[in-house]
């Protein structure tokens, strides 16, 4: 007798491009999909549009100028950027960065994932469909905003970081407003979870949806939260510690099944993780210097007090501004826990100014990869919260 | 506009003139279409603090529906056509903010990728510097492209017209 496959007719694969200019792909995405009726057969992110040749400007740039091209690179969470950067010239000029500048590195970095995560927030749940989320995240991400412009000038593009501590000492203010934020912010986290977490449109949308294994993350070289949803253990912060990271006691959020609820919830809670982290290190912040100069005068700039009162300070301050610093032959790579996966730099030094060689490990370059994989079988008006939950962002990506 | 034609040159012309330019000015319907950095900037002027909508700016998904756009951030020569072919794809009248130095100039970035000034590929009718420029900065911008538009006349104007 028949069966119900036989009476199926074959028919032929229908190609949809999305993007490059497409509200829901963060950025300038370009996806190349094949449709059967409404199932996503395959689909093909193009990269390139935002191709900004960071890596090769980074080899005419000074050490300290080449700082400022990591803003640029994942600019919702530029400080995080520019503390891998920052972490792989200190490896490889051999320099620690005194306590207090890497208390206050942590806390930018961590003020950084929270901004970054609210701006992934508001802006998956806008794709979603659900509206209102946009407006409540984007009004404590301005809070933040504020605190980092307090204490380095800037609201997106800081460069704060010095080789060996800071551009400069943080004041009260800056002390103030962060534990007013700490004080508020809890509540607000709340506030959003109750739009969403338990929202039946919401749970629809996202459960059981992109699932990617545990194994197949591995594979693809996943990382971040869009591993961690799939529930596995890696943080560069507790697997591998830098900047003092080893003092503050927090958790690493993991999900279970890896689809996008879990993507979303593992997010929600490294914000609350990320809030413990700064209240631990604004309470414990050391006193002493916000540069390691005295140790390392060969590589550090001197604090603009000394620069301005005593000669050699005068000098040095000179040499690195006009020179720049010169880091020994050698090669050097680090990495951090981006809000987005690990995210590493690599630097070769010819014994000059300038660096030979930057090469940038990004996670959302590797996270779209993954792309074809979760979107396969699913429906075309779910590709756009898969690609949400991913969180990529084209900056990184193409660089 | 057309109408023009049949009434001639009185009072009638320049009071309908006053009257579109209003109406144009305050409701500028931007295309929602970021680039990069500035792009988070631009959502931030439309988010809760800063609130575009005050000004009569609806961010719209299609380029047919649209009267500005933005271009915020960096242009490619990847994505020079694109840009090209959105602001095409806009009917008259229509008007072009380079928001942010990369868009205004190239910016920081003088490198074989980038193209030097969106003004090489769309006119541009407000420059706005900064990296990225401030939200109060974008809305500065926006009201100086209002002060333009009020000046406007709807005489000689192209009729909208539509891309195949």
């Amino acid at each position: 007798m028949f069966e119900y496959k036989d009476f199926l007719i074959e028919t032929d694969k229908f190609p949809l491009n999305v993007g490059p200019s497409h509200p829901a792909t963060h950025g300038v995405l370009r996806v190349l999909v094949q449709l059967d009726g409404e199932v996503v057969v395959n689909a093909e992110p193009i990269i390139g549009y935002l191709h900004t040749s960071m890596e090769k400007y980074a080899e005419s740039r000074t050490y300290h100028q080449a700082e400022t091209i990591t803003d640029r690179m994942d600019y919702v969470s530029a400080a995080s950027n520019n503390l891998g950067y920052i972490l792989a010239v200190e490896k490889l000029c051999g320099v620690k960065a005194p306590k207090r500048a890497e208390y206050v590195r942590v806390i930018l970095a961590e003020f950084t994932r929270i901004s970054s995560h609210l701006v992934w927030l508001g802006t998956h749940a806008v794709d979603i469909g659900a509206l209102t989320e946009f407006l409540y995240c984007f009004r404590e991400r301005e809070l933040i905003l504020d605190i980092i412009e307090t204490v380095t000038g800037s609201r997106m593009t800081p460069s704060f970081y010095r080789v060996g501590g800071l551009a400069m000492d943080i004041h009260k203010d800056f002390i103030d407003k962060t534990r007013n934020f700490i004080k508020i912010f809890p509540e607000k986290v709340s506030e959003y979870e109750a739009l969403l977490t338990k929202n039946k449109i919401w749970l629809e949308r996202t459960k059981n949806l992109g699932i990617i294994s545990a194994e197949d993350a591995v594979n693809f070289a996943l990382t971040g939260p869009s591993l961690r949803g799939s529930g596995l253990k890696y943080d560069i912060r507790k697997t591998n510690p830098y900047s003092s990271y080893e003092d503050f006691d927090f958790e690493i959020p993991l999900g279970d099944t890896g689809d996008v609820y879990d993507r979303y919830f593992v997010r929600i809670e490294e914000m609350r993780q990320s809030l413990k982290i700064i209240n631990q290190a604004i309470e414990n912040i050391p006193a002493g210097e916000y540069l390691s100069y005295d140790e390392y005068p060969r590589y550090v700039i001197p604090p603009k007090k000394r620069a301005l009162t005593t000669m050699e300070g005068m000098i040095s301050l000179f040499k690195y501004g006009m020179e720049g610093i010169k880091p020994p032959k050698g090669e050097a790579y680090h990495s951090v826990e981006n809000p987005r996966g690990e995210l590493g730099f690599y630097l070769v030094s010819d014994g000059s100014a300038f660096p030979y060689r930057m090469r940038v490990r990004p996670p959302s370059f590797c996270n779209i990869s993954a792309l074809c994989k979760m979107t396969k079988g699913h429906l075309l008006a779910d590709l756009v919260a898969i690609m949400g939950s991913v969180d990529i962002l084209l900056g990184e990506v193409d660089r | 506009m057309g109408i023009e034609e049949h009434l001639g040159d009185n009072i009638i012309t320049t009071s309908l003139d006053k009257l579109v330019s209003w109406g144009r000015k305050w409701s500028i319907w931007p295309a929602t279409f970021g680039l990069a950095c500035c792009a988070i900037e631009m959502m931030t002027a439309a988010s809760s603090r800063y609130d575009f909508d005050r000004l009569g700016l609806i961010f719209r998904s299609s380029p047919r529906q649209s009267d500005l756009i933005i271009v915020s951030g960096r242009v490619s020569y990847k994505m020079a056509p694109m840009v090209k072919r959105i602001y095409d794809q806009m009917p008259n009248p229509k008007w072009v903010i380079a928001m942010g130095d990369c868009a205004c100039s190239g910016g920081l970035f003088n490198v074989y990728s980038i193209v030097q000034g969106v003004d090489r590929i769309i006119p541009v009718d407000v420059y706005i510097p900064g990296c990225p420029p401030r939200p109060e900065a974008l809305i500065y911008g926006i009201v100086k492209l209002q002060e333009k538009i009020a000046k406007g006349t709807i005489k000689n104007e192209e009729p909208p017209k539509v891309l195949k």
